[in-house]
């Protein structure tokens, strides 16, 4: 962490990671992000819900420096942020574009590596490792086509990872797959960021989804994306896929994010 | 199976000619009859004239190839990924590329002579423009989530030309490569006819001039052959080294 800049580094052991301060993001004459703040602090887990239209995707971009700011900024750890960097992994969801498809899983992990200058005779070791931890371990030689959506979004996370980043940003990354599966990933992903105190930035439409895994919902509104409401979750953790979902707390979130999406559909 | 039917018809074809031939008791110096053609090619793959001849060819249109080849992959590759590299030279592209190679012969042959040199020029000019073109287009057409993946993880460019970019196009590179290689032979075997004394072309010039139709018929088949075996090669190497190209590769 940087300790020169210190910027609201203690309150209540919280540190700050990510800001965003009245952000605006257009494209042309479409005003996409309107003055939108965020602080994200570490360790957290934040999920950005919204109908669409809203700038869900935009707001990651924007995260993630894949797109600058018309206005306001962007402030990673302290400093302006406007590229991205490695320290800030993206998990698309999209993962079939997202791997290498000519390279089997420990070469998709190895690119990260190999990106952040690792030396070769490391990787072998790290490669395993992030594998076995995201439950690929024996699936080291296969490729991207050979595996399921399942297994192949737990490669790109593996290779999310393998950047051994402070911010985890993740884009619908479960919705293409079936309950079942997103149920298991949604639990290793939750013990994942807790081992590795990373931050995580999550867009889903499912609202459930958002309830189950957050510390904090972000709630966006669209023409043009704003900022509607921060709902804080204390569930206790960690979560469980059946005692979590009955608690009278998370009905009563489930029934407020349904009331405020239900605004906004047509 | 089916490639036997194919053959029925040039097999058919060849029958019909030599009864034609001998029926007519036709005495021709343009004309030559299947038997002799094949006697004439018989004797000269026996001969090393004719070999030196081959390897002339094939190592002036080789090198034509490499040369062109070469060019148009790094030209491609940098009007792909800078697009404004791409736009500015975009004329310069579209006004040099439907000049028929051959058209640069009297000014190659002012430059170089005759010789190798003549023709490796013009094959290379002939065979960059289509490689430049199908790889600008591939690099074009690389899934634009790569890209955003070599930025997430701060590849640097020199990185994300070996690491995504060659191998996202290596399979379209091939296939460009097998169509070059096809039109460098074109390209070869014409300089050799029109201009240069060198290899198959001028062999089958001398046939004609000298009024040998059995030789000029041979050397013409063994082209053919040749052209043939070239192309089959190369789509048997691509099949086999990239198998996901099975549709396209026709």
């Amino acid at each position: 962490m940087l300790e020169t800049t210190g910027i609201d580094a203690t309150k209540s052991g919280t540190q700050e990671v990510l800001r965003v301060d009245g952000a605006s993001v257009r494209y042309g004459a479409a005003t996409i992000l309107d003055g939108v703040d965020l602080t994200l602090n570490r360790g957290e887990f934040v999920c950005v819900i919204g109908p669409s239209g809203s700038g869900k995707t935009t707001f990651l971009r924007l995260l993630a420096g894949l797109v600058a700011p018309a206005e306001g900024r962007v402030l990673f750890r302290g400093a302006e942020h406007r590229a991205p960097s490695r320290e800030i992994a993206i998990v698309f969801q999209d993962y079939a574009n997202a791997l290498l498809p000519w390279r089997d899983a420990e070469g998709n992990v190895s690119l990260a590596l190999e990106a952040a200058g690792v030396p070769r005779a490391e990787r072998a070791g790290r490669i395993r490792a992030l594998l076995s931890k995201v439950g690929l371990a024996g699936s080291e030689k296969k490729f991207p086509s050979e595996m399921s959506g399942g297994m192949q979004q737990r490669l790109q996370i593996a290779r999310c990872l393998a950047q051994e980043p402070d911010v985890l940003l993740m884009d619908e990354p479960f919705g293409a797959l079936d309950a079942m599966t997103r149920q298991k990933l949604q639990d290793e992903l939750l013990g994942i960021v807790r081992d590795s105190n990373v931050t995580a930035f999550f867009v889903t439409h499912d609202l459930e989804e958002a309830i189950y895994l957050s510390d904090r919902i972000v709630a966006l509104e669209p023409d043009p994306g704003q900022v509607c409401r921060v709902f804080d979750v204390t569930l206790p953790k960690p979560r469980n896929q059946l005692s979590t979902r009955e608690m009278p707390e998370f009905l009563r979130l489930r029934r407020e994010l349904f009331d405020f999406i239900e605004r906004f559909e047509p | 199976m089916t490639a036997l039917k194919g053959l029925a018809l040039p097999v058919a074809l060849l029958v019909l000619w030599q009864l034609a031939v001998v029926l007519s008791g036709m005495q021709s110096d343009t004309i030559a009859a299947p038997d002799a053609i094949f006697a004439a090619l018989g004797r000269a793959l026996t001969e090393p004239a004719f070999w030196a001849d081959t390897g002339d060819t094939l190592a002036a249109g080789g090198m034509g190839l490499a040369l062109g080849f070469g060019l148009g992959t790094l030209s491609g590759v940098l009007f792909g990924l800078i697009p404004p590299v791409g736009r500015v030279m975009r004329v310069t592209v579209e006004l040099l590329r439907p000049l028929p190679a051959i058209a640069i012969l009297p000014i190659a042959l002012l430059i170089f002579g005759f010789g190798y040199r003549l023709e490796v020029a013009i094959v290379a000019f002939g065979t960059c423009f289509p490689v430049l073109v199908l790889t600008e287009a591939a690099v074009r057409q690389i899934e634009p989530r790569l890209s955003e993946v070599a930025r997430a993880l701060a590849l640097s460019p020199g990185a994300r030309v070996r690491k995504i970019v060659l191998p996202a196009v290596l399979p379209r590179l091939f296939v460009a490569l097998r169509l070059a290689a096809g039109i460098g032979l074109i390209i070869a075997i014409t300089v050799e006819i029109a201009a240069n004394p060198i290899g198959l072309g001028a062999r089958l010039m001398q046939a004609s001039n000298s009024l040998r139709p059995a030789d000029m018929y041979a050397t013409l088949f063994w082209i053919g052959a040749i052209g043939w075996a070239l192309n089959w090669g190369m789509l048997r190497l691509q099949l086999w080294l990239f198998p996901a190209t099975r549709g396209a590769a026709q």
